[in-house]
Protein backbone atom coordinates (compact mmCIF):
# COMPACT_ATOMS: atom_id res chain seq x y z
CA UNK A 1 0.00 0.00 0.00
CA UNK A 2 1.09 3.53 -0.65
CA UNK A 3 1.26 5.48 2.57
CA UNK A 4 0.12 8.96 2.43
CA UNK A 5 2.12 11.70 1.16
CA UNK A 6 0.62 13.87 3.72
CA UNK A 7 -2.54 14.09 5.58
CA UNK A 8 -3.05 17.71 4.73
CA UNK A 9 -2.77 16.83 0.94
CA UNK A 10 -5.02 13.83 0.84
CA UNK A 11 -8.79 14.00 0.62
CA UNK A 12 -9.82 17.78 1.91
CA UNK A 13 -13.48 16.06 2.47
CA UNK A 14 -13.81 16.04 6.33
CA UNK A 15 -16.11 13.16 6.26
CA UNK A 16 -14.31 11.10 4.28
CA UNK A 17 -11.07 9.32 6.55
CA UNK A 18 -7.81 8.66 5.01
CA UNK A 19 -6.21 5.51 4.95
CA UNK A 20 -3.24 5.59 7.22
CA UNK A 21 -0.66 2.72 7.98
CA UNK A 22 0.17 1.43 11.43
CA UNK A 23 3.90 1.83 11.75
CA UNK A 24 4.30 0.60 15.31
CA UNK A 25 2.35 -0.72 17.81
CA UNK A 26 2.64 -0.71 22.06
CA UNK A 27 0.53 -2.67 24.94
CA UNK A 28 0.35 -0.44 27.37
CA UNK A 29 -2.12 -2.30 29.69
CA UNK A 30 -4.36 -5.25 29.27
CA UNK A 31 -6.40 -3.28 27.79
CA UNK A 32 -4.95 -0.06 26.02
CA UNK A 33 -2.83 0.30 23.44
CA UNK A 34 -0.85 3.14 21.17
CA UNK A 35 -0.87 3.18 17.81
CA UNK A 36 1.90 5.09 15.61
CA UNK A 37 0.38 5.88 12.43
CA UNK A 38 2.02 7.01 8.88
CA UNK A 39 0.88 10.32 7.72
CA UNK A 40 3.53 11.13 5.45
CA UNK A 41 6.38 13.83 5.97
CA UNK A 42 3.78 16.64 6.04
CA UNK A 43 2.66 15.10 9.30
CA UNK A 44 -0.74 15.95 10.81
CA UNK A 45 -0.07 19.02 12.66
CA UNK A 46 -2.27 19.14 15.67
CA UNK A 47 -2.60 21.14 18.84
CA UNK A 48 -2.67 19.31 22.07
CA UNK A 49 -5.65 18.29 23.27
CA UNK A 50 -7.34 18.11 19.53
CA UNK A 51 -8.60 14.37 18.83
CA UNK A 52 -8.95 12.43 15.49
CA UNK A 53 -11.86 10.51 14.31
CA UNK A 54 -10.56 6.37 13.50
CA UNK A 55 -12.01 4.24 11.36
CA UNK A 56 -11.84 0.56 11.39
CA UNK A 57 -12.73 -0.54 7.92
CA UNK A 58 -16.00 -2.20 7.83
CA UNK A 59 -16.54 -1.59 11.43
CA UNK A 60 -16.75 1.91 12.54
CA UNK A 61 -15.32 5.40 13.75
CA UNK A 62 -14.47 6.48 17.30
CA UNK A 63 -13.19 9.85 18.31
CA UNK A 64 -9.44 9.12 20.19
CA UNK A 65 -7.32 11.95 21.20
CA UNK A 66 -4.09 12.37 19.95
CA UNK A 67 -1.57 11.31 22.68
CA UNK A 68 1.73 12.35 20.61
CA UNK A 69 4.13 15.26 20.90
CA UNK A 70 2.69 18.28 19.06
CA UNK A 71 6.16 19.50 18.10
CA UNK A 72 6.87 16.29 15.83
CA UNK A 73 4.67 16.17 13.19
CA UNK A 74 4.78 12.58 12.04
CA UNK A 75 4.04 10.26 13.01
CA UNK A 76 0.76 10.24 14.35
CA UNK A 77 0.00 8.63 17.70
CA UNK A 78 -3.28 7.83 19.05
CA UNK A 79 -3.67 6.04 22.60
CA UNK A 80 -6.36 3.79 22.92
CA UNK A 81 -8.44 1.95 24.73
CA UNK A 82 -10.47 -1.19 23.98
CA UNK A 83 -13.43 -0.45 25.51
CA UNK A 84 -16.19 -1.00 22.09
CA UNK A 85 -16.85 -3.00 18.91
CA UNK A 86 -14.83 -0.38 17.05
CA UNK A 87 -11.65 -0.08 19.58
CA UNK A 88 -11.78 -3.70 20.54
CA UNK A 89 -11.26 -4.59 16.59
CA UNK A 90 -8.74 -2.07 16.62
CA UNK A 91 -6.79 -3.43 19.51
CA UNK A 92 -6.68 -6.57 17.53
CA UNK A 93 -4.85 -4.35 14.05
CA UNK A 94 -1.22 -5.25 13.84
CA UNK A 95 1.52 -2.98 12.64
CA UNK A 96 1.47 -2.65 8.66
CA UNK A 97 -2.57 -2.79 8.85
CA UNK A 98 -4.69 -0.07 7.74
CA UNK A 99 -7.17 2.43 9.42
CA UNK A 100 -9.02 5.64 8.55
CA UNK A 101 -8.32 9.44 9.75
CA UNK A 102 -10.07 12.31 10.07
CA UNK A 103 -9.43 15.19 11.71
CA UNK A 104 -7.94 16.49 13.61
CA UNK A 105 -10.60 18.29 15.51
CA UNK A 106 -11.66 19.87 18.80
CA UNK A 107 -10.51 23.48 20.23
CA UNK A 108 -7.06 21.54 22.30
CA UNK A 109 -5.76 22.83 25.55
CA UNK A 110 -5.65 26.73 26.88
CA UNK A 111 -1.49 26.73 26.07
CA UNK A 112 -1.19 30.66 24.94
CA UNK A 113 -3.31 31.29 27.97
CA UNK A 114 -0.89 29.44 30.21
CA UNK A 115 2.22 30.61 29.42
CA UNK A 116 3.83 32.72 32.10
CA UNK A 117 1.39 30.92 34.33
CA UNK A 118 1.72 27.93 36.89
CA UNK A 119 0.80 24.81 35.24
CA UNK A 120 -1.41 22.17 37.46
CA UNK A 121 -1.87 19.11 34.69
CA UNK A 122 -4.17 16.16 36.59
CA UNK A 123 -5.01 13.35 34.81
CA UNK A 124 -6.84 10.44 35.74
CA UNK A 125 -6.99 6.84 33.98
CA UNK A 126 -6.78 7.39 30.39
CA UNK A 127 -7.06 10.90 30.97
CA UNK A 128 -3.57 11.33 30.66
CA UNK A 129 -3.51 10.61 26.91
CA UNK A 130 -5.05 14.03 25.25
CA UNK A 131 -2.75 15.46 28.46
CA UNK A 132 0.60 13.72 27.23
CA UNK A 133 0.74 16.38 24.56
CA UNK A 134 0.55 19.70 26.73
CA UNK A 135 3.24 17.70 28.84
CA UNK A 136 5.28 17.53 25.75
CA UNK A 137 5.14 20.74 24.82
CA UNK A 138 5.19 22.50 28.48
CA UNK A 139 8.57 20.32 29.00
CA UNK A 140 9.89 21.56 25.41
CA UNK A 141 9.15 25.06 26.09
CA UNK A 142 9.74 25.00 29.78
CA UNK A 143 10.82 28.82 30.21
CA UNK A 144 7.27 29.96 29.09
CA UNK A 145 5.88 28.11 32.49
CA UNK A 146 5.94 28.87 35.90
CA UNK A 147 6.03 25.67 37.93
CA UNK A 148 4.08 23.17 36.60
CA UNK A 149 2.62 19.54 38.50
CA UNK A 150 1.88 16.24 36.82
CA UNK A 151 -0.85 14.61 39.13
CA UNK A 152 -1.71 11.52 37.63
CA UNK A 153 -4.13 8.65 39.36
CA UNK A 154 -4.95 5.14 37.96
CA UNK A 155 -7.31 1.88 39.14
CA UNK A 156 -4.31 0.19 40.49
CA UNK A 157 -0.50 -0.38 39.50
CA UNK A 158 -0.98 -2.64 36.67
CA UNK A 159 -3.46 0.20 35.01
CA UNK A 160 -0.88 3.03 34.69
CA UNK A 161 0.20 3.99 31.22
CA UNK A 162 3.05 5.39 30.06
CA UNK A 163 4.66 4.27 32.89
CA UNK A 164 8.47 4.53 32.03
CA UNK A 165 7.59 8.38 30.70
CA UNK A 166 5.85 8.83 34.15
CA UNK A 167 9.15 7.21 35.83
CA UNK A 168 11.18 9.72 33.72
CA UNK A 169 9.37 13.07 34.32
CA UNK A 170 9.55 11.69 38.26
CA UNK A 171 13.18 12.23 37.65
CA UNK A 172 13.48 15.25 36.52
CA UNK A 173 13.27 18.79 38.23
CA UNK A 174 11.47 21.15 36.57
CA UNK A 175 8.06 19.34 36.62
CA UNK A 176 6.51 17.57 40.32
CA UNK A 177 5.49 14.30 39.11
CA UNK A 178 3.19 12.56 41.71
CA UNK A 179 0.90 9.26 40.52
CA UNK A 180 -1.30 7.23 42.92
CA UNK A 181 -3.66 4.69 42.46
CA UNK A 182 -7.35 3.76 44.25
CA UNK A 183 -6.01 0.33 45.58
CA UNK A 184 -2.68 -1.52 45.53
CA UNK A 185 -0.91 -4.46 47.55
CA UNK A 186 1.81 -3.74 49.72
CA UNK A 187 4.29 -3.77 47.45
CA UNK A 188 3.30 -0.70 45.98
CA UNK A 189 4.83 2.21 47.75
CA UNK A 190 3.48 5.50 46.27
CA UNK A 191 0.45 6.91 47.40
CA UNK A 192 -2.73 4.94 47.59
CA UNK A 193 -6.24 7.14 46.76
CA UNK A 194 -7.82 9.10 44.42
CA UNK A 195 -6.42 12.04 42.72
CA UNK A 196 -8.30 14.74 44.68
CA UNK A 197 -6.30 13.46 47.81
CA UNK A 198 -3.07 14.96 45.51
CA UNK A 199 -4.57 17.97 45.09
CA UNK A 200 -4.13 18.79 48.50
CA UNK A 201 -0.73 17.84 48.96
CA UNK A 202 0.69 19.67 46.35
CA UNK A 203 1.68 23.59 46.35
CA UNK A 204 -0.05 25.60 44.24
CA UNK A 205 -0.55 29.07 44.24
CA UNK A 206 -4.09 30.06 42.95
CA UNK A 207 -3.29 33.82 41.99
CA UNK A 208 -1.31 32.35 38.75
CA UNK A 209 -2.24 28.70 38.44
CA UNK A 210 -4.08 27.25 35.09
CA UNK A 211 -5.38 23.52 35.93
CA UNK A 212 -6.28 21.46 32.44
CA UNK A 213 -8.13 17.97 33.83
CA UNK A 214 -8.80 14.85 32.06
CA UNK A 215 -10.24 11.99 32.81
CA UNK A 216 -13.56 10.28 33.96
CA UNK A 217 -16.21 12.94 34.70
CA UNK A 218 -17.13 11.81 38.02
CA UNK A 219 -13.18 12.25 39.11
CA UNK A 220 -13.23 15.26 36.93
CA UNK A 221 -16.01 16.69 39.31
CA UNK A 222 -14.26 15.56 42.34
CA UNK A 223 -11.05 17.24 41.09
CA UNK A 224 -12.63 20.41 40.06
CA UNK A 225 -14.17 21.04 43.57
CA UNK A 226 -10.70 19.98 45.28
CA UNK A 227 -9.34 22.73 43.18
CA UNK A 228 -11.78 25.26 43.97
CA UNK A 229 -11.51 24.75 47.44
CA UNK A 230 -7.58 25.56 46.66
CA UNK A 231 -8.47 28.75 45.70
CA UNK A 232 -8.20 28.49 42.11
CA UNK A 233 -10.94 30.49 40.42
CA UNK A 234 -13.58 28.16 37.97
CA UNK A 235 -12.05 30.63 35.10
CA UNK A 236 -9.16 28.83 35.48
CA UNK A 237 -9.84 25.15 35.80
CA UNK A 238 -10.57 23.45 32.62
CA UNK A 239 -11.72 20.19 32.01
CA UNK A 240 -11.78 17.29 28.52
CA UNK A 241 -15.59 16.51 28.85
CA UNK A 242 -15.83 13.40 26.62
CA UNK A 243 -19.35 12.40 24.82
CA UNK A 244 -20.65 10.15 21.86
CA UNK A 245 -18.87 12.07 18.47
CA UNK A 246 -20.21 10.94 15.76
CA UNK A 247 -19.98 13.75 13.13
CA UNK A 248 -16.92 15.52 14.57
CA UNK A 249 -18.02 18.34 12.46
CA UNK A 250 -21.02 20.23 14.94
CA UNK A 251 -23.72 19.01 12.71
CA UNK A 252 -25.06 16.03 14.28
CA UNK A 253 -25.94 17.21 18.05
CA UNK A 254 -24.32 13.23 19.32
CA UNK A 255 -21.98 15.14 21.60
CA UNK A 256 -24.18 18.06 22.44
CA UNK A 257 -23.64 19.42 26.38
CA UNK A 258 -26.74 21.53 26.65
CA UNK A 259 -25.68 24.42 24.21
CA UNK A 260 -22.21 22.88 23.25
CA UNK A 261 -21.36 20.97 20.78
CA UNK A 262 -18.15 19.28 22.33
CA UNK A 263 -16.46 17.63 19.15
CA UNK A 264 -16.75 21.53 17.78
CA UNK A 265 -16.76 23.99 20.87
CA UNK A 266 -14.83 21.48 23.13
CA UNK A 267 -13.35 18.78 24.14
CA UNK A 268 -11.83 21.24 26.10
CA UNK A 269 -14.34 23.51 28.14
CA UNK A 270 -13.79 25.83 31.05
CA UNK A 271 -15.34 24.86 33.61
CA UNK A 272 -17.10 28.05 34.76
CA UNK A 273 -19.36 27.75 31.46
CA UNK A 274 -20.21 24.31 32.26
CA UNK A 275 -20.18 24.46 36.09
CA UNK A 276 -23.51 24.93 36.61
CA UNK A 277 -24.48 21.66 34.67
CA UNK A 278 -21.29 19.43 35.89
CA UNK A 279 -23.48 17.56 37.99
CA UNK A 280 -26.39 17.51 36.78
CA UNK A 281 -27.86 14.58 36.11
CA UNK A 282 -30.18 15.84 33.35
CA UNK A 283 -27.28 17.11 31.45
CA UNK B 1 11.21 18.27 73.58
CA UNK B 2 10.11 20.90 75.52
CA UNK B 3 6.61 22.26 76.09
CA UNK B 4 7.01 25.33 73.82
CA UNK B 5 8.96 22.96 70.96
CA UNK B 6 5.82 21.04 71.05
CA UNK B 7 3.48 23.97 71.24
CA UNK B 8 5.42 25.44 68.16
CA UNK B 9 5.14 22.23 66.03
CA UNK B 10 1.61 21.84 67.18
CA UNK B 11 0.73 25.40 66.12
CA UNK B 12 2.62 24.67 62.59
CA UNK B 13 0.46 21.65 61.68
CA UNK B 14 -1.79 21.89 59.22
CA UNK B 15 -4.80 20.53 61.36
CA UNK B 16 -4.31 22.92 63.98
CA UNK B 17 -3.82 26.07 61.88
CA UNK B 18 -5.15 29.04 63.60
CA UNK B 19 -5.67 27.71 67.33
CA UNK B 20 -4.47 30.14 69.43
CA UNK B 21 -1.19 29.71 71.85
CA UNK B 22 -3.61 28.85 74.86
CA UNK B 23 -4.83 25.71 73.37
CA UNK B 24 -1.61 25.11 72.20
CA UNK B 25 0.05 24.90 75.04
CA UNK B 26 -2.75 22.63 76.68
CA UNK B 27 -2.92 20.41 73.99
CA UNK B 28 1.19 20.53 74.31
CA UNK B 29 0.38 18.52 77.93
CA UNK B 30 -0.85 15.23 76.20
CA UNK B 31 1.49 15.04 73.62
CA UNK B 32 4.55 13.66 72.18
CA UNK B 33 6.74 13.66 69.52
CA UNK B 34 7.03 10.03 67.72
CA UNK B 35 9.05 8.87 64.61
CA UNK B 36 8.04 5.38 63.21
CA UNK B 37 10.78 3.56 61.04
CA UNK B 38 9.39 2.12 57.64
CA UNK B 39 7.12 -0.56 58.12
CA UNK B 40 6.34 -0.02 61.87
CA UNK B 41 2.59 0.08 62.60
CA UNK B 42 0.80 3.52 64.11
CA UNK B 43 -2.02 1.15 65.14
CA UNK B 44 -3.58 -2.13 64.60
CA UNK B 45 -7.02 -3.20 63.65
CA UNK B 46 -8.65 -4.23 66.75
CA UNK B 47 -6.67 -2.82 69.44
CA UNK B 48 -7.56 -0.07 71.70
CA UNK B 49 -7.75 3.27 70.51
CA UNK B 50 -5.27 4.97 73.00
CA UNK B 51 -3.15 7.75 70.43
CA UNK B 52 -4.06 10.26 67.89
CA UNK B 53 -1.64 10.96 65.31
CA UNK B 54 -1.34 14.39 63.78
CA UNK B 55 1.47 13.34 60.84
CA UNK B 56 4.29 16.09 59.91
CA UNK B 57 6.23 13.95 57.78
CA UNK B 58 6.51 10.99 55.61
CA UNK B 59 3.21 8.51 54.71
CA UNK B 60 0.86 6.09 56.09
CA UNK B 61 -1.25 3.52 54.36
CA UNK B 62 -4.26 2.59 55.96
CA UNK B 63 -4.17 -1.32 55.23
CA UNK B 64 -6.50 -3.86 55.75
CA UNK B 65 -6.13 -7.41 55.71
CA UNK B 66 -8.30 -9.09 53.07
CA UNK B 67 -8.72 -12.66 53.61
CA UNK B 68 -7.82 -14.36 49.94
CA UNK B 69 -6.24 -11.25 49.18
CA UNK B 70 -3.82 -10.38 51.54
CA UNK B 71 -2.97 -7.03 52.51
CA UNK B 72 -4.51 -4.46 50.69
CA UNK B 73 -3.70 -0.35 50.91
CA UNK B 74 -7.02 1.38 51.21
CA UNK B 75 -5.45 4.86 51.20
CA UNK B 76 -2.24 6.56 52.20
CA UNK B 77 -2.18 9.95 54.07
CA UNK B 78 0.66 11.99 54.60
CA UNK B 79 1.63 15.43 55.84
CA UNK B 80 -0.61 17.73 57.40
CA UNK B 81 -3.39 14.46 58.03
CA UNK B 82 -4.32 12.78 60.92
CA UNK B 83 -4.26 9.24 62.06
CA UNK B 84 -7.14 7.63 64.19
CA UNK B 85 -10.45 8.83 63.78
CA UNK B 86 -11.68 6.62 66.36
CA UNK B 87 -10.52 7.74 69.73
CA UNK B 88 -12.93 9.83 70.60
CA UNK B 89 -15.98 7.59 70.71
CA UNK B 90 -17.06 4.15 72.48
CA UNK B 91 -15.59 1.34 72.56
CA UNK B 92 -12.36 3.37 71.28
CA UNK B 93 -11.09 0.77 68.86
CA UNK B 94 -9.28 0.99 66.03
CA UNK B 95 -10.43 -0.17 62.64
CA UNK B 96 -8.03 -0.14 60.70
CA UNK B 97 -4.11 -1.09 60.37
CA UNK B 98 -2.11 1.96 59.76
CA UNK B 99 1.59 1.69 58.72
CA UNK B 100 4.41 3.61 58.18
CA UNK B 101 5.47 3.39 54.89
CA UNK B 102 8.41 5.58 54.59
CA UNK B 103 10.13 7.20 57.86
CA UNK B 104 7.18 9.10 59.31
CA UNK B 105 7.81 11.90 62.40
CA UNK B 106 4.56 12.62 64.14
CA UNK B 107 2.96 14.17 66.89
CA UNK B 108 1.11 11.88 69.05
CA UNK B 109 -1.57 12.57 71.14
CA UNK B 110 -2.27 10.21 74.42
CA UNK B 111 -6.06 9.82 73.61
CA UNK B 112 -7.46 9.33 76.78
CA UNK B 113 -5.31 12.66 78.14
CA UNK B 114 -6.88 14.56 75.16
CA UNK B 115 -10.70 13.47 76.15
CA UNK B 116 -10.05 14.87 79.29
CA UNK B 117 -8.66 18.28 77.74
CA UNK B 118 -11.70 18.44 75.64
CA UNK B 119 -14.26 17.89 78.10
CA UNK B 120 -12.56 20.28 80.34
CA UNK B 121 -12.54 22.92 77.83
CA UNK B 122 -15.81 22.69 75.78
CA UNK B 123 -14.79 25.41 73.25
CA UNK B 124 -11.37 23.68 72.99
CA UNK B 125 -12.92 20.26 72.11
CA UNK B 126 -15.22 21.59 69.70
CA UNK B 127 -12.27 23.50 67.90
CA UNK B 128 -10.50 20.18 67.49
CA UNK B 129 -14.19 18.16 66.87
CA UNK B 130 -14.92 20.32 64.11
CA UNK B 131 -11.44 19.93 62.38
CA UNK B 132 -12.10 15.95 62.87
CA UNK B 133 -15.17 16.26 61.21
CA UNK B 134 -13.83 18.03 58.20
CA UNK B 135 -10.89 15.55 58.06
CA UNK B 136 -13.34 12.67 58.23
CA UNK B 137 -15.21 14.20 55.16
CA UNK B 138 -12.58 14.62 53.02
CA UNK B 139 -11.82 10.87 53.92
CA UNK B 140 -15.31 10.20 52.96
CA UNK B 141 -15.32 11.66 49.76
CA UNK B 142 -12.37 10.11 48.86
CA UNK B 143 -14.07 6.69 49.57
CA UNK B 144 -17.06 7.66 47.68
CA UNK B 145 -15.27 8.10 44.65
CA UNK B 146 -13.07 5.18 45.17
CA UNK B 147 -15.86 3.02 45.81
CA UNK B 148 -17.25 4.80 42.47
CA UNK B 149 -14.68 2.78 40.67
CA UNK B 150 -14.53 5.29 37.67
CA UNK B 151 -11.58 4.27 36.11
CA UNK B 152 -13.82 0.91 35.00
CA UNK B 153 -16.26 2.93 32.77
CA UNK B 154 -13.52 5.56 31.33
Amino acid sequence: MTELSSIDSASRDPWVPRPTRILRRKQETSDTFTLWLGVGEGGAPFAPGQFNMLYVFGVGEAAISISGDPDVAAPLVHTIRAVGTVTGRMQELKRGATIGVRGPYGNGWPIAEAKGKDVLIVGGGLGIAPLRPVIYFVLRHRSLFGRVTLLFGARSPSALVFRSELEVWRRRTDITTQVIVDHAARDWTGPVGVVPALIDSVPIDASKTIAMVCGPELMMRFTARSLLRRGLSAGDVFVSLERNMKCALGFCGHCQYRETFLCRDGPVVRLDRVESIFDRREV
Amino acid sequence: MTVEELTTLLRDHEFLTGLDETDATQLASCVRSAHFAEGEFLMREGERSSYFYLIRTGRVALESNVPGKGVLQMESIGPGDVVGLSWPLPPYRVHIDARAVVPTETLAFDATRLREVMEGDHDLGYALMTRLYEKALRRLERVRLQRLDVYTAS
